[in-house]
């Protein structure tokens, strides 16, 4: 079965990026544009994964993060962020919001990939 | 189309981001201590930075590094921010711009990366981060326990351990102790600590790669095993990986473990040009020959000595074809990965929404059957993309998802790999499959067909469904070519398809094409191998049988005929027939042909040669092989053989030889 996968990012290019790698990859990919559309999304349909970036619009992704893991459905769902070398702090909050795991930025399609097979275990 | 190129999306944000950094650069030319505009600058440069690098702007992506650099360290309090500092990153700023649009000079960035030097000069630098060595051998014995929310958190213990197990032999005991009791237990927390004993030539950084999402707020305990000497425990000591003072490692270390696990990968394997796998296969294939020369002088004589010697280069040449036929194998992932961009373009000019499955990468195949397989699998994806899939709309209203799927596996079954390509779509249409055969006189109209052979009338020269020619497919010169390339390879093409539901087609590919396993048989005076793979059975034909069919060549094989060729007659060997005479039946899918032979003379290890330049336009053949005792034998080419003797024409010329 295809896992789904929910990307959540402000910059069109990079859920543009996203999505080329991780549906190159055999995953199917949905986007949402900002933490409020990623929350709508999410609590629409369930997704296998989410990949969020943290600065956005709206809602950012911490407290995107927040809100998904106060609903029990959204337990155990894998979330990956992306963050960025410079971002240690931020690293710390996402991670205390609930968050799985991480990539930094800049990232090659190939390392994406790799961390969802991580986490989704294939 | 272009809504689907990322660089040109990219190209936009990025004349956003450098009108940013340069409002940035010209506010903070006016109060330069302004923290938040410095942070501002540095921020629009590292995306830039990072956005660029993911689009394949090197350049660009090298020479904002340089800026972001100098800005990290004004970030930092290293340096302050100056007037000269601004202003040559604003001209820097201008650069960019060209880079982006790809209409650069170097030297101007050279010029300006000179100026920036200048303008840092007063700031001193340091490049610290180096990785501890992990020259670790043997093993680890570690002891994890995750977080109580890792869970809850989207972390799947089972997949830690499964990806230790990766890593190597891996010896996992659950530790249950601190499981509360039963009232206290929340469902969703994971209490469970694991020991694990990893055997194998692992590096720290391995271990702690698989933990690298949880490793800031767990307790993991790394000490290597083996030999225990005082070296090692010292180092146990210092390996024991606490809770917190790892939060920085992640990041520092997953670039340099990467980089040492691509040294390690370097080390361990080496690149060869093609050629000289395929010269050292010729020289294989000579040493197999020799070999079988010398195993038959060694049994003609008594020499037992001679025996035993040449049984052990049997043995050894066996072992070395064998091994060499493993070294030329490549796993399919090479060739899978080429399709995405196909069906990624495909999925574009069709406006059909397509996902691309592949499944059994790994699977490893001969590197010349896998050159060869590109061009029709092409061909049968795109059918499957054109044809197959249905629209967005047309997948909605038949209750489908509306992504379509094209799923293309490989796995491996006895000396043959399996290689599917299976979409999700609406599934051949016999009605159009009938018609248009009928239309083309492939069959006679009202004409019994079963499921199996209406399908494969799509492999038909001239053949195509789509009712009307798209850009992708439909040229006409469709399935029959794809039938054609795959049978040169000795392979096989199996459709099914399920209306609505969507189609299947399978292709057989023999592992090698270097060596085959044959059947040696005698014709006239000649020795000629029929491929072992299209031979379905052997049956006497008696003298009696001989004269009774003559005239008709065609014999009753369990109340079906089946056409026959006599090689005597077609090779014109201008020898008597032996008093029992052979019939070898053959089959290419679902035609069959019995090769009339004087002699079978048994199982043949046969090393193709391909026939020379003069030689090739021969159809019958195709190839030589040396035989044990230096004579050459002809290869049959079955295929052809089977199309000549299902053609009434040949039928006829064969009688009027015979």
């Amino acid at each position: 079965m295809t896992a789904s996968i929910l990307t959540v990012d402000d910059s069109p290019s990079i859920r543009m990026a996203i999505r080329i790698a991780l549906t190159g990859a055999g995953y199917s990919v949905q986007e949402a544009g900002d933490g409020v559309e990623g929350l709508a999304k999410a609590e629409a349909s369930r997704f296998d994964m989410i990949v969020t970036d943290l600065n956005m619009p709206n809602m950012d992704g911490l407290t995107m993060i927040r809100e998904l893991r106060k609903q029990p459905a959204q337990a155990g769902i894998p979330i990956i962020f992306l963050t960025t070398e410079s971002d240690a702090d931020m690293k710390s909050q996402a991670k205390a919001a609930g968050a799985t795991g991480w990539l930094v930025k800049p990232f090659v399609p190939e390392q994406l990939v790799k961390v969802a097979q991580k986490v989704l275990g294939r | 189309m272009n809504a689907e190129d990322p660089a040109a999306a990219f190209r936009i944000e990025a004349g956003e981001l450098l009108e940013q950094v340069e409002q940035g650069l010209l506010d903070l030319g006016h109060s330069l201590a302004d923290m938040d505009l410095i942070n501002a600058v540095f921020r629009g440069l590292h995306t830039l930075k990072g956005s660029g690098a993911m689009f394949g702007f090197d350049a660009l992506a090298a020479f904002t590094h340089h800026c972001e650099t100098a800005f990290d360290r004004v970030r930092k309090g290293q340096v302050p921010a100056t007037a000269e500092l601004v202003a040559v990153i604003l001209s820097a700023q201008d650069h960019m711009r060209a880079l982006v649009e790809g209409d650069a000079p170097d030297a101007d960035g050279e010029a300006i990366l000179a100026r920036l030097q200048h303008a840092l000069e007063s700031a001193s630098g340091a490049e610290p981060p180096v990785a501890e060595p992990g020259a670790d051998r043997q093993g680890w014995r570690l002891f994890f326990r995750l977080p109580a929310d890792a869970m809850a958190n989207g972390t799947n213990p089972l997949m830690l351990l499964d990806e230790l197990r990766d890593l190597g032999e891996a010896h996992i005991v659950a530790r249950t102790d601190e499981i509360p009791p039963l009232p206290d237990l929340v469902a969703t927390q994971c209490h469970i600590g694991w020991d694990v004993t990893l055997i194998g030539d692992i590096s720290r950084e391995d271990i702690e790669d698989v933990f690298i999402f949880v490793m800031d707020d767990m307790t993991l305990e790394l000490e290597p095993l083996g030999d225990e000497t005082s070296d090692d425990t010292a180092e146990a000591d210092s390996c024991a990986v606490a809770t917190s003072p790892v939060a920085d490692t992640p990041q520092a270390g997953a670039p340099s473990s990467a980089a040492a696990a691509s040294a390690a990968k370097a080390g361990e394997s080496v690149r060869v040009p093609a050629e000289r796998l395929d010269e050292l296969m010729d020289r294989v294939g000579e040493l197999v020959i020799a070999q079988s020369r010398l195993s038959q002088l060694a049994h003609d004589g008594d020499d037992l000595v001679l025996r035993s010697v040449s049984e052990e280069i049997e043995r050894l040449a066996n072992e070395l074809r064998d091994t060499m036929m493993v070294v030329r194998m490549v796993p399919v992932a090479s060739l899978f990965s080429r399709f995405r961009r196909l069906v990624h373009d495909l999925a574009n000019d069709t406006g059909k929404q397509i996902a691309l499955v592949t499944e059994g990468e790994s699977t490893e195949v001969d590197k010349t059957v896998i050159e060869r397989l590109f061009d029709p699998l092409v061909h049968i994806i795109r059918n499957s993309c054109d044809h197959g899939l249905e629209t967005a709309a047309e997948r909605a209203a038949a209750g489908k998802p509306e992504t379509g799927t094209v799923r293309l596996s490989a796995h491996q079954a006895s000396g043959e790999v399996l290689i599917t390509i299976r979409d999700d779509g609406r599934g051949i249409d016999r009605e159009r499959v009938r018609a248009k055969a009928d239309a083309n006189g492939l069959i006679q109209p009202g004409q019994v067909l079963s499921e199996s052979e209406l399908l494969s009338l799509i492999f038909h020269p001239g053949f195509s469904t789509a009712a009307q020619v798209t850009n992708l497919s439909g040229r006409g010169v469709g399935m029959d070519v794809v039938k054609r390339t795959i049978e040169s390879l000795r392979g096989s093409i199996d459709v099914a398809s399920t209306e609505g539901e969507g189609s299947t087609i399978t292709l057989r590919i023999p592992l090698t094409l270097a060596i085959i396993q044959g059947l040696l048989v005698r014709v006239g005076n000649g020795s000629y191998v029929i491929p072992l793979a299209a031979v379905e059975e052997c049956i006497e034909l008696s003298l009696e049988e001989d004269f009774r069919s003559r005239g008709r060549s065609l014999i009753n094989l369990r109340d079906r005929l089946v056409p026959f060729l006599r090689l005597r007659e077609l090779f014109a060997t201008g020898t008597k027939p032996d008093t029992h005479q052979k019939i070898v039946i053959v089959a290419i899918g679902n035609e069959r042909v019995g090769l009339v032979v004087d002699q079978i003379i048994g199982n043949h290890q046969t090393v193709i040669k391909s026939l020379s330049a003069f030689h090739s336009g021969i159809a019958t053949f195709s190839g030589a092989t040396i035989l044990g005792d230096g004579n050459v034998a002809l290869i049959l080419d079955v295929g052809q053989l089977v199309a000549m003797g299902q053609s009434v024409d040949t039928e006829e010329k064969i009688h009027a030889v015979g």
